[in-house]
């Protein structure tokens, strides 16, 4: 049975009067893999300062093995961090900044304390070698290369033996081919060392790949707790549906448990608790439709633009007037007709929430493309 | 525009590089003139050098000048980056007018601050006399000096106002470079505020702290006008000592030490000049 190591207790956060965190509640297990997971501004780099002390939440309680943390500084939390852009010391070489926690005199019933030359010296060499860092100690920080900083910021984090390493964004400056194989380092380090990591991103895959437990945040407010496989195979609402992953997104009405009917057609479908009639939010995947001859579809729709995309192509099919995407290996020319069959289990049905009607639409698709390109520009330019 | 500059401008740039160092250059040559002549070169000597050595005046002059000007120097680097510090952890709101306030004293003319501290000087020992003559004739146990007089105090003090802001000038560029996030980490290490900017603030912004001390001790060498009026009847600094000769007869004495005033002056900006430009290479070093 995993222990709850840190606890969120119904933590609000305002600045100037304005909600950061609504109501969060949430706990942390031992030598868990957790991701904080959302769009800029939705309050997972708030939650991860209020865990570091660096923020003090407006009300509720932090909690650390049951012990109340909410004023407690930094320096006593048994917490440590890896910032955004690495925050290393440049004055200080390798060796210094990852010995930088174990130089700082604690108290402990009164007395300073400091930790034995040779003590220091083993410790960072230790830590350096888990990081793949061996031999760079005498190395000065600026002749590193992000990801030599990156590494040098985790060890520096993980030789004061925390018992929870919190991640802001760590890959977010890296190059695309260094942050997948970062990816499987931390994770490798994290089973390694058996400690909880708490990892905040906006990158789904990265979460998917990484986490034992994602939490989807939106608006300062959980949307969804649950393993990868779960938010992606079950999100809960037309916002986590269509943030992890790509996601068509229709109306319909739940008849009875296991039948729900779109586009005036009844399907069947595994999903039951439904009132009968009630309105709902269908999830289906790109990569879970079957293209098939216009015969033998259970629908009919038109192929109104095609991207090859290297494994797939991603096919617009315009069904009445709603655009899907469709992701295929096979090859449909813009202007043939298709059909498509959709088997109970690629129907994933959700109630409706505040985000129904935003998202799941590929009308707008080549726009939708150039937004995520700014945003990605965007947050670029930040680093 | 084209690349090259044209004739005319060389002729100006040579003109106004003439207008600007040939007095200079005449003030030093002549300061190694074995003659009392200050039109007719009669050979070389280091005779007014070695008098100026033997010079009491000019000597404790000397003195002073060093004294006041390492004092306020180290004062004003402490003061300075404390204040620096303080303004830089203020809201933005503040800190721009605060900023503005610290500029004054450095655009402000000499003769208006020197006039102000010596008024201001003068009205405070005004109404010290009034308080310790009140307080003397209330007890018999301490006697406080009832008459105070403009002198190395008012000079250091006068010396503090106008060092101070270019200290805080030196070192709030630095703290802005700082990754804000330093600090952060070091708190996250265990550091207390204060374990964090001794060991992490500190070494950072040490490059302008270094350059604004330069800068200090440069002004406060430099300075005559504001010593003038602060410095008293019975102090002077090497500035004063050279003003007050040229009233008198004039000897070469003066040029030989206005020769070693503007080569003092000149090191030090050279120094200061060469470390800004190390900074910057290293600092685009780092951005690489």
């Amino acid at each position: 049975m995993s222990k709850k190591l840190i606890r969120l207790v119904d933590c609000c956060m305002a600045f100037d009067g304005e909600l950061v965190l609504d109501h969060i509640n949430l706990y942390f297990n031992d030598s868990e893999f957790l991701t904080l997971l959302g769009p800029s501004g939705c309050g997972k780099t708030t939650t991860l300062r209020i865990i570091g002390g660096f923020l003090t939440p407006t009300s509720g309680e932090v909690l650390f093995d049951d012990v109340r943390m909410n004023d407690i500084p930094p320096n006593l939390r048994q917490v440590n961090t890896v910032f955004q852009r690495y925050a290393l010391f440049p004055h200080l070489n390798v060796f210094e900044n990852v010995a930088f926690g174990l130089r700082v005199p604690r108290r402990e019933g009164g007395r300073k304390i400091k930790l034995p030359e040779p003590e220091i010296r083993q410790r960072v060499l230790e830590m350096l070698e888990v990081v793949s860092l061996k031999g760079f100690e005498h190395r000065r920080i600026t002749g590193l290369s992000g990801g030599q900083q990156q590494r040098v910021a985790i060890a520096r984090a993980l030789v004061n033996r925390p018992k929870v390493l919190l991640l802001d964004e760590p890959l977010g400056a890296l190059d695309l081919r260094l942050r997948k194989d970062m990816q499987s380092e931390l994770k490798r380090i994290q089973q390694q060392l058996g400690i909880t990591f708490i990892y905040v991103t906006h990158d789904q895959e990265e979460a998917l790949a990484m986490s034992d437990t994602i939490v989807v945040m939106d608006q300062g407010r959980i949307q969804q707790i649950g393993t990868p496989e779960d938010v992606y195979n079950e999100p809960k609402n037309a916002f986590v549906a269509d943030f992890i992953g790509e996601s068509n997104i229709l109306d319909g009405i739940m008849h009875e448990d296991y039948v729900v009917e779109f586009f005036n057609r009844k399907f069947k479908c595994l999903d039951s608790g439904f009132a009968p009639m009630e309105p709902v939010d269908v999830v289906i995947r790109p990569e879970d439709i079957d293209i098939v001859p216009v015969e033998k579809g259970q629908l009919r729709g038109t192929v109104t633009a095609v991207t090859f995309k290297g494994v797939h192509y991603d096919t617009i099919v315009d069904f009445k007037g709603f655009k899907w995407l469709i992701q295929t290996t096979d090859y449909h020319p813009e202007g043939e007709t298709i059909g498509i069959v959709l088997n109970p289990d690629d129907i994933h049905i959700m109630r409706k929430s505040e985000y129904s009607g935003m998202f799941g639409d590929y009308s707008s698709y080549s726009e939708e493309y150039e937004e995520m390109d700014g945003a990605e520009e965007g947050s670029g330019d930040e680093e | 525009m084209s690349a090259k500059p044209s004739r005319l401008n060389r002729v100006l740039m040579a003109l106004v590089f003439l207008f600007l160092y040939a007095p200079i250059f005449v003030l030093i040559v002549f300061s190694f003139n074995d003659s009392q002549s200050r039109t007719v070169w009669q050979g070389f000597t280091l005779r007014w050098y070695v008098e100026l050595l033997q010079d009491r005046a000019i000597m404790s002059a000397l003195w002073t000048t060093l004294l006041v000007s390492l004092l306020a120097t180290a004062i004003a680097t402490v003061a300075g980056t404390m204040a620096a510090v303080g303004f830089f952890n203020m809201k933005k709101r503040w800190r721009g007018p605060i900023l503005t306030v610290n500029n004054i004293p450095m655009t402000n003319a000499d003769i208006v601050t020197g006039v102000s501290l010596c008024l201001l000087f003068v009205a405070f020992f005004a109404g010290w006399g009034d308080f310790t003559r009140w307080f003397n004739s209330l007890q018999g146990l301490v006697h406080l000096p009832t008459r105070l007089h403009m002198g190395f105090g008012t000079l250091l003090i006068a010396h503090l106002t106008f060092d101070i802001p270019y200290v805080i000038l030196n070192v709030m560029p630095k703290l802005r470079q700082m990754d804000k996030n330093l600090i952060d980490a070091a708190q996250d290490l265990g550091c207390t505020w204060m374990q964090a900017f001794w060991k992490v603030v500190l070494p950072e912004i040490k490059p302008g702290i270094v350059s604004g001390a330069l800068i200090a001790f440069t002004m406060s060498v430099d300075d005559f006008v504001i010593s003038y009026f602060t410095a008293g009847s019975a102090t002077s600094t090497l500035a004063m000592v050279v003003y007050g000769m040229t009233k008198r007869r004039i000897s070469p004495k003066i040029n030989a030490i206005s020769s070693l005033l503007f080569v003092t002056v000149l090191t030090l900006l050279i120094v200061v000049n060469v470390r800004e430009a190390r900074q910057e290479k290293a600092l685009e070093e780092r951005k690489l």
